[in-house]
């Protein structure tokens, strides 16, 4: 039964409502960070890492603090708070332990705050009324689905510096239609398992 | 004059979505119909004028270390204000809207116009600038809610226009339609513009390192 819930969430997550392909959470960081394949990993490493905790700690919060004293209308303020200061902790981290992994995602962490995808599923949780470790395998999942999007998408536009574009086109432009094509081949995995 | 170009500056020459690229996430989520595009740009230029105000009047008291945790709690107050609003007076909207609605406290534009602008202007100002960047992303949104609308089911702002001219692509109103209507959009402001922004700065995605640190340099 557990089992079987287990893996359901997780086909959800990564590929059916892929959070980037088809939520359209954490955009930004997919058009932003997909340039190259190791950045992209880095940076959903450090996003599946952020997601799951966040995860937990904002289910935790709302379960145990918020719903029992009627607070609900506090979920985002005290929901983008946790996140803010977990992706601190996370950089304070990187930087003493590994700081190469630091040096290539530089700037792009504290990005981690502001990326929608992280609040996202903290919010969704709420909204979908999983439980603690339902939400807990949710953030993992999700962040993992985020991170296949990445990657697959960061080697798409490995490809696409090569090609020769319309100039109007060159940069962003382009890399939409390409992330609406990825998006389309995702689309495909609709109706997997019915949900 | 000072202040006219701030208000006119986020209509077109930097219009947040289309030359600063801020903010894709609901750009592209709600805009599978005109209205919702309008909903939601409403609803986050509201958030961005209150929230440009009170940033620029208290520039000078928030540390400068603890800035972005303290916009973001200001921000956040502004969106859950806006939210319980909509819950009460406009309760479908709200439900079209869903999660974007909380979310509009980590749309890119928000805390970058308070980190670009706010944070160095007056309050006079700021809040014009929060109106002109609101009114472009209102504009950019209604654009992009409206191709998607006519090409994905033939209607626009809910009445038939299209007819039998042709059969509507569902596909236009699911998420590759999306990406898809945004990139043709900002490759024909490409075409049709002389400057071209976007070439050199197609990271500029979220607020804080990328884009706002470039863009506040070619300001000075």
């Amino acid at each position: 039964m557990i089992m079987n819930s287990i893996i359901i969430i997780a086909i959800s997550a990564i590929l059916v409502n892929n959070i980037v392909l088809s939520q359209f959470l954490g955009v930004c960081p997919f058009l932003g960070v997909s340039k190259k394949l190791d950045t992209a990993f880095g940076m959903g490493g450090a996003v599946i890492f952020v997601m799951t905790i966040s995860s937990l700690i904002t289910r935790v919060i709302y379960g145990s603090l918020l719903k029992p004293n009627n607070l609900e209308y506090l979920n985002t303020i005290a929901f983008i708070l946790v996140i803010a200061s977990l992706v601190q902790f996370v950089e304070i981290i990187l930087k003493r332990f590994i700081p190469p992994l630091y040096k290539a995602l530089g700037i792009y962490l504290p990005l981690i705050t502001t990326n929608c995808a992280v609040l996202g599923a903290a919010l969704m949780n709420i909204d979908k009324n999983y439980t603690v470790l339902n939400s807990t395998l949710y953030g993992l999942f999700a962040g993992i689905g985020f991170t296949l999007a990445l990657v697959l998408f960061a080697g798409i536009r490995e490809k696409l510096e090569y090609s020769d574009v319309p100039e109007s086109l060159k940069g962003l432009p382009i890399s939409l239609i390409a992330a609406s094509l990825v998006s389309m081949a995702f689309l495909g995995f609709k109706g997997l398992f019915g949900i | 004059m000072k202040s006219i170009k701030t208000l006119t500056n986020g209509i077109i020459k930097e219009n947040p979505v289309f030359r600063l690229v801020l903010g894709m996430c609901p750009t592209l989520a709600v805009t599978t119909s005109a209205k919702n595009g309008i909903g939601m740009g409403l609803a986050s230029t509201a958030v961005l004028i209150c929230s440009n105000l009170v940033i620029s009047v208290l520039r000078k008291v928030i540390p400068d270390k603890v800035r972005i945790p303290a916009y973001i709690t200001i921000i956040s107050g502004f969106v859950s204000i806006v939210q319980m609003l909509l819950k009460a007076y406009l309760p479908e909207l709200d439900k079209e809207l869903g999660i974007f609605i909380p979310l509009i406290v980590v749309n890119c534009i928000i805390l970058a116009r308070a980190e670009m602008f706010a944070s160095k202007n007056n309050a006079a100002l700021s809040v014009l600038d929060g109106i002109g960047m609101g009114v472009g992303f209102t504009f950019a949104l209604f654009i992009i809610g409206s191709v998607r609308e006519l090409l994905g089911v033939g209607e626009w702002f809910g009445i038939t226009v299209t007819a039998n001219l042709f059969d509507p692509a569902i596909i236009m109103i699911l998420p590759p339609g999306g990406f898809l209507v945004f990139g043709i959009l900002m490759g024909l402001i490409n075409k049709f513009s002389s400057i071209n922004l976007n070439k050199n700065k197609d990271c500029a995605s979220c607020p804080l390192p990328c884009g706002a640190s470039s863009k506040a340099k070619g300001d000075e």
